[in-house]
């Protein structure tokens, strides 16, 4: 169904990539050099995980015209600003830099990318967010990109992969998430992987679509890892925003935690309390690609969960998950709508209820 | 109701650190001696009714922080041989769901076998010795 309102908080859409030699611009000279000197300012840096020309990585309807004239802002303004009546959209770049072995090299295009969203995107659009792209392979770098960018309101996250080169529990990420907390961005994650491992627990898939589906699991492995390695014990205000990788899922990894909880506690004694608690406490979870059409069901799954806190509405545009604007589920009622569209990311990221936001409104001033 | 008690064992027969099934008044009861003082409870894990006479008893493991590991109170939890779920000897209360998760724990005391020679008990499965300690339990 459409929204039945205006003034939206669309939680997950996607700028395109741009072509290398646009990022040569926000390059360091030697790193403008490298890539022309190397010819890899030809590359597109698109990631595995979204084959370019793959029917779920762009509606059809939403693809680029060659020769229209349009420019991408315009064409995003026109395809997923306006139709939706949207506030503010967190935007994130996907883009394949997270993904080289060169760490520099790495970091560098990571920056380069920032810099070009904050100029070419948030700049001209106030209605646009940012996410910090980081490379979690060197959390030196990673750290130092956010605290290069943090001054700047408008990144309100940190965007990583959920399937990266490690469980991202792990300890030697843990300067990632001091970083995120210390400056009040929230730590997202976002389908997809680095593909320095299969994507499933046995090996490699054949087709995009295992790799799609596996998303789900991949999640869940995140979730469990940051559950378990104590990351909220050491970072108890660190909020993750999980991306496109939908929420079915999640009464049963809560029924599922709770309860292994009770048997292996004592491997994990800085968990003080039912872990699901804290997941309910700590992540956020995006609409699309929604799972479970239907208004009934996902009401059944509100209840599972314990919380109605925990969606924030996501259009995911520009890849293909429903058809003309109707980025609802049938039949959702209209309190939950304004919770997921509206309340629930005011109170997910901490930039956005800080009063982050000019154009926004007495709702957001009278919930702090 | 008033209260029966029951002599359940010997005090020599429950050896530190070792727990022993006792029957009283139709009931199976888990008994345990934490350095010389005696713990009853009912011999059934609220879970999936495992008998937690066959568990491990254990410490409880500890963090100030993750990674910072600590046993403490070692001796006072048993955790159940099935699904290893932990409770607190001494209460009965499962430490991860202390109000819904509890197994009921019994008062008991020592008495000397000259007392319950004289004494309202019931020692259902042996003699009383007026020269022995017994472990009694109330139900």
């Amino acid at each position: 169904m459409k929204l039945p309102f205006k003034g939206v908080i669309d939680c997950d859409l996607h700028l395109p990539s741009p072509p290398t030699t646009a990022l040569l611009p926000y390059l360091p000279t030697h790193w403008r050099d490298q890539l022309e000197t190397r010819f890899i300012h030809k590359m597109n840096f698109q990631l595995t995980s979204y084959p370019p020309n793959s029917p779920l990585t762009c509606r059809e309807d939403w693809r680029a015209k060659k020769g229209d004239g349009e420019s991408d802002l315009d064409r995003l303004r026109r395809q997923a600003l306006d139709p939706f009546g949207v506030d503010i959209a967190v935007a994130s770049l996907l883009h394949g830099a997270i993904a080289l072995f060169n760490e520099d090299m790495a970091a560098a295009l990571c920056s380069a990318v920032n810099d070009f969203v904050a100029h070419e995107w948030l700049d001209p659009e106030p209605r646009l967010r940012g996410s910090i792209l980081i490379t979690g392979q060197n959390t030196d770098h990673a750290v130092a990109e956010i605290e290069r960018l943090a001054h700047d309101k408008r990144f309100v996250q940190v965007i990583l992969p959920v399937m990266g080169d490690m469980l991202p529990g792990k300890r030697q990420m843990w300067p990632i998430y001091r970083a995120c907390e210390r400056h009040g961005l929230a730590l997202a994650l976002h389908a997809g992987s680095t593909y320095r491992f299969p994507t499933t627990g046995s090996g490699w898939p054949s087709f995009q679509v295992e790799d799609y589906i596996a998303n789900s699991a991949g999640f869940e492995n995140a979730i469990v890892s940051l559950l378990s390695e104590g990351v909220f014990s050491e970072c108890p205000n660190l909020r993750v925003i999980c991306l496109e990788g939908g929420f079915g899922w999640l009464p049963t990894l809560i029924w599922r935690l709770n309860k292994e909880w009770r048997g292996i506690r004592q491997e994990v004694p800085w968990i003080t309390r039912q872990p699901g608690d804290i997941l309910r406490e700590r992540f956020r979870f995006t609409l699309q690609p929604v799972e479970v059409p239907d208004a009934a069901l996902i009401a059944r799954i509100i209840g599972h969960i314990g919380s109605d806190d925990l969606l924030l509405f996501s259009t995911d545009y520009p890849h293909a998950h429903f058809e003309g604007v109707e980025a609802l589920p049938d039949g959702l009622p209209e309190a939950l709508i304004r919770k997921i569209t509206r309340d629930n990311p005011l109170a997910a990221y901490p930039r956005l209820s800080g009063g982050a936001s000019a154009n926004q409104p007495e709702k957001a001033e009278q919930r702090s | 109701m008033s209260k029966s008690r029951f002599v359940v064992a010997k005090t020599g027969d429950v050896a530190p650190g070792t727990s022993l099934r006792v029957n009283a008044g139709g009931r199976d009861i888990a008994l345990f001696n934490v350095s010389g003082e005696f713990f009853a409870l009912g011999d059934r894990c609220p879970h999936e009714s495992g008998s937690l006479c066959a568990g491990k008893i254990v410490g409880f493991a500890e963090a100030d922080e993750p990674g910072k590991y600590r046993l403490v109170r070692d001796g006072e939890f048993v955790r159940c041989p099935w699904h290893g779920w932990e409770f607190d000897i001494r209460t009965g209360k499962s430490w991860c769901d202390p109000e819904k998760s509890r197994v009921r724990a019994y008062q008991t005391g020592v008495a000397a076998g000259s007392d319950l020679v004289e004494g309202p008990y019931v020692a259902e499965t042996f003699k009383v010795s007026v020269e022995e300690n017994y472990v009694v339990i109330e139900i």
